[in-house]
């Protein structure tokens, strides 16, 4: 019986998911049915669909995009065929009469050149054919004439040129607005491009004035010293993949805090706590070290006395925990709330602003940085970095050992 | 069986699992020196580690007590749990590290870009796991009513408790070195106590006992029935009564019982004298850690044989918490040195629980009469060895009972509650972490209250069978066959999957079919995992647009080594 009772549980629970998924698919917004007039109504449900059509068409046009929209824009027209194309190959076919997919791409090359819509009559064989007509209208997008609407149906009629011309220019604001998400996603791109050179320029002037102070008195750890900057340097200039794991952003660390040590002697003390889990785990390239920077400045400049900075990353789940703390001299978390925003600019260094766009850009506004900070209360900066998260690959091997 | 023992046994298992969690990390850790800091996990240590997640309670009690009533066919399962590591290390270690996934769902997205099969691939992670769990607590439950005399759930209760408390207040934070810890403390737990036996058994003349043979008694023995059952009888046979059989009361009174079925009723005093064979029993409802679906071996045809091969092999790689320990692994090749080093793990630790089932089929062969044969290992050495020395090593073992229960268990729940956190609950985030982890739980526990009595080893082996009919055609052909479109995995997973799911349903629900169709439900993989393959690829291939844009590129990435992909973005 209670054998019987397990089964019945286990059987259970894949419809009540099904269930829940059904109801939320079907739960659109039918209820509207006992609101307003049935013009209001009417409008309701055009909006709805054309909701519906935008999502996909935001990622541009593409065969897989044409083909979510192009049934959801056919229920917009109430027509009988439906077809997106872009500058060179039909995209999707809804709806009948496939078999005109060749008529209208001959037709085509005239509209996009021109940027003009035309309509014109389909010649067909087939005496029960359903479309006779055919109404083309381009997408353009900045003046660029991206692809074409083409819209089927049985006769003639000047309402439906007029409906396709509008759907298709609300179809170009999508586009344009996937442009916009494509120059934006670039615009990034540029700035993580811009941002991995800067390396702070008082980082290496001071890293060579400390070898240079080495250099007689103790030509051998002059030598270590300037190893351990050839080291960081490689590191910060590499030209390949912008996402490294873990593991080889600690080993920059250490080559910079190596040169810090040395310019700093005693004042400066580290402790890591690492789980060795946690090392593959792949992030932004330069996104710590800049946090390991801010803490030595923060904890140096303010005090004449020693530094203690903690580094920890925590196995948490599908997440890795870092965290970057140090008993400096704070800061005012109002400035620091200012900084962030963008409306003041930190004095030099990657400013942690940065580190954290980067962050939210990769990862989504809910990874971006925690600062826990006072006047005379030190620094703790704490990062959540996912295990894992689409097209977040490290570009090389971990280094060995 | 003595708990003065066994208890605090129990209790420092629980204590050391907890301590070497929260503190393993910080006391090997905390230094300065970034060389040592950042020295990534090795294969050794991660592989005791999965092994150590892996050894579940079907490993440590359940074998032992299969091969106790079953006999020699049973040791297919160890086979088959260690050479799913096997079909894992040739095609799916690897090219699944390089993949950069964490969880199972993560892959799904990394290889098929798409959100709706990555949904559907957690939705099976969640009720794998959900079913593997269930038979941990259930097994923990039972053990502690062997040990201790404690009501059925408490052990579950405990497990469970221990469990959520630790994960959810990420006091695992250094999980590989409390799995890897786990894994020793159970082969000790097993290998120590099975040492004392042998040389016990030396000692008692190395009786041999032909196993095609049912089992015998060795000595005058009394068994006290603790549920109801009925006796198959194909021989008359002679027993001293008290109690009640067939309806009729007896006190003390040699009974000779005709060949056929008798019904013994509860708290039966059965005497039986030396050189009796063991008689089968049959149970009214299913009980205990070993009973199997399908007892006799007329009933278990090659079929069920060949089922449970093809679920254990190919149901390793779908289990969501192995699949997450192979990330720590820093790149490919030491993911597959994982995998071997594993294999090596898991193959010594296999050849201990038969050595248990056989040694219990010649000095315990009354627990397959109660019902409780699951708790041969437990009890062995209490009976063979005796004394303080019997009762020392009956607390090693019932210690290394409770680290498999606490490791999988563990384990799984992590797994679950991360996918739970990412594809659930609406937003991420710590305290979603800790209410998806107590969800993780709960399900299990409550079915398990509420239900008790499943056969353990089967309840594994139906995990097996769902995960090797919807993850095993998922990563093979994501790994190997460039053509896989996301409504093609989709597909397969739910045709392949919850065909298996359904099967699993019906066989707990216990369906009243019998011979092929029975057979056919309780061991679904022969039928389902071919099937998941066949809709995934038929699906595949109807769908040939919906091939994602950047397959080449993300195949290459599974497949080539790291320095090459490195030197190649260099070029």
């Amino acid at each position: 019986m209670s054998g019987f009772l397990a089964g019945l549980c286990i059987a259970i629970l894949p419809c009540l998911a099904v269930g829940f998924w059904l109801g939320r698919r079907t739960a659109r917004p039918q209820s509207l049915g006992d609101l307003g007039t049935p013009v209001e109504h009417a409008t309701f449900q055009t909006l709805h669909t054309a909701s519906l059509a935008a999502p996909p068409l935001r990622a541009g046009l593409t065969e897989e995009t044409a083909r979510k929209s192009a049934g959801r824009l056919r229920t917009l027209l109430g027509t009988d065929a439906l077809c997106l194309t872009d500058r060179e190959q039909l995209l999707a076919w809804d709806g009948v009469g496939a078999h005109h997919r060749t008529e209208i791409m001959a037709r085509l090359a005239g509209p996009l050149d021109t940027g003009r819509g035309e309509a014109f009559p389909l010649t067909c064989d087939a005496p029960d054919c359903p479309v006779r007509w055919a109404v083309l209208t381009p997408l353009t997008v900045d003046d660029r004439v991206h692809g074409a609407l083409v819209v089927c149906a049985p006769r003639e009629s000047a309402v439906l040129v007029r409906a396709a011309g509008e759907v298709a220019r609300w179809v170009s604001v999508q586009l344009e607005l996937a442009d916009l998400d494509d120059s934006r996603t670039r615009l990034i791109e540029a700035e993580i491009k811009a941002l991995r050179a800067q390396i702070s320029p008082h980082f290496i002037f001071n890293s060579l004035a400390v070898i240079a102070s080495f250099v007689r008195t103790d030509p051998e750890r002059a030598r270590e010293l300037l190893l351990e900057f050839a080291d960081f340097t490689r590191y910060s200039f590499r030209r390949h993949g912008d996402f490294t794991t873990l593991a080889d952003e600690l080993h920059a660390i250490d080559h910079y805090l190596a040169l810090v040590r040395a310019r700093f002697g005693d004042r400066l003390s580290v402790t890591l706590q690492i789980a060795p889990e946690v090392l593959p785990v792949a992030l932004p390239f330069l996104c710590l070290q800049p946090l390991v920077e801010n803490a030595v400045k923060h904890g140096l400049e303010g005090k004449a006395d020693k530094c203690h900075i903690q580094i920890t990353a925590q196995d948490a789940g599908a997440e890795a925990l870092v965290v970057i703390e140090d008993d400096g001299a704070g800061m005012d978390p109002a400035l620091l709330r200012r900084i962030l925003a963008g409306e003041v600019s930190p004095s030099g260094g990657i400013g942690l602003s940065n580190v954290d766009d980067r962050l939210r850009q990769v990862y989504g506004d809910d990874h971006g940085l925690v600062i826990e900070t006072a006047p005379g209360a030190g620094m703790r900066i704490s990062a959540r970095l996912p295990k894992y998260q689409p097209g977040v690959h490290s570009a090389a091997r971990l280094t060995p050992g | 069986m003595n708990s003065t023992f066994a208890v605090p046994a129990v209790a420092l298992v629980v204590v050391a699992t907890v301590l070497v969690g929260a503190f393993g990390l910080r006391i090997s850790r905390t230094t300065s020196d970034f060389y040592v800091a950042s020295r990534t996990v090795g294969p050794r240590l991660n592989a005791a580690a999965i092994s150590g997640e892996y050894l579940s309670a079907a490993s440590f009690l359940g074998i032992a007590g299969l091969v106790l009533v079953q006999g020699p066919d049973m040791l297919w399962y160890p086979v088959g749990y260690t050479a799913g590591y096997l079909v894992l290390l040739l095609f799916v270690a690897a090219p699944l590290r390089r993949s950069g996934a964490y969880t199972l769902p993560d892959f799904a997205e990394a290889r098929l870009a798409s959100q709706a099969v990555r949904r559907l691939a957690g939705a099976f992670v969640v009720g794998v796991g959900w079913l593997y769990l269930l038979p941990q607590l259930q097994g923990a439950g039972l053990t502690l009513t062997v040990l201790t005399g404690a009501p059925d759930s408490l052990g579950g209760l405990i497990v469970a408790v221990v469990v959520v408390a630790t994960v959810a207040a990420g006091g695992m934070r250094s999980i590989t070195f409390v799995q890897a810890f786990q894994y020793w403390l159970k082969l000790t737990a097993l290998l120590v106590p099975a040492l004392f036996l042998i040389l016990a058994w030396q000692a008692d003349g190395a009786p041999r006992h032909v196993f095609e043979e049912p089992p015998a008694f060795r000595d005058q023995r009394a068994v006290r029935v603790d549920t109801t059952l009925d006796l198959l009888l194909d021989r008359p046979l002679t027993v001293t009564v008290t109690g009640t059989v067939d309806g009729h009361r007896h006190e003390e009174a040699a009974l000779s019982l005709p060949a056929g079925t008798h019904r013994i009723e509860q708290g039966t005093r059965l005497g039986f004298t030396p050189g009796t064979p063991v008689p089968t029993a049959e149970r009214g409802s299913n009980g205990g850690m070993s009973t199997s679906l399908a007892a006799g071996r007329e009933e278990r045809p090659l079929y069920a044989t060949y089922g449970l091969i093809l679920a254990t092999f190919l149901g390793t790689m779908g289990l969501p918490h192995v699949v997450v320990r192979f990330y720590t692994s820093p790149h490919g090749v030491a993911a597959r040195r994982t995998t071997v080093a594993v294999l090596a793990l898991i193959g010594a630790f296999y050849l201990l629980p038969p050595v248990y089932g056989a040694l219990g089929r010649i000095y315990a062969p009354e627990l397959a009469l109660t019902g409780d044969a699951y708790a041969a290992v437990l009890l062995l050495p209490d009976r063979m060895i005796g004394g303080l020395g019997g009762d020392l090593l009956g607390a090693l073992v019932a210690g290394g009972a409770f680290a498999a229960f606490l490791s999988t268990a563990s384990g799984l729940t992590m797994a679950v509650a991360g996918v739970l956190t990412q594809d659930v609950l609406p937003t991420r985030g710590v305290r979603h972490f800790r209410l998806g982890t107590g969800l993780a739980m709960a399900v299990p526990l409550a079915a398990s209250l509420l239900v008790g009595g499943l056969p353990v080893a089967d309840a594994v082996g139906l995990a097996f069978a769902v995960s090797a009919s919807s993850f095993c055609p998922l990563l093979v052909l994501g790994i190997w066959w460039r053509r896989l479109t996301p409504p093609g995995a989709a597909a397969g997973m739910l045709v392949g999957g919850g065909s298996a799911f359904v099967a699993v349903a019906a066989t707990m629900a216990g369906l009243p079919v019998t011979g092929g169709l029975h057979a056919l439900l309780a061991w679904p993989a022969l039928w389902s995992v071919p099937l998941g393959f066949l809709t995934m690829i038929l699906v595949s291939l109807a769908t040939p647009g919906r091939v994602p844009a950047g397959t080449a590129s993300i195949l290459a990435r599974f497949h080539l080594p790291e320095e090459l992909r490195a030197a190649e973005v260099k070029a």
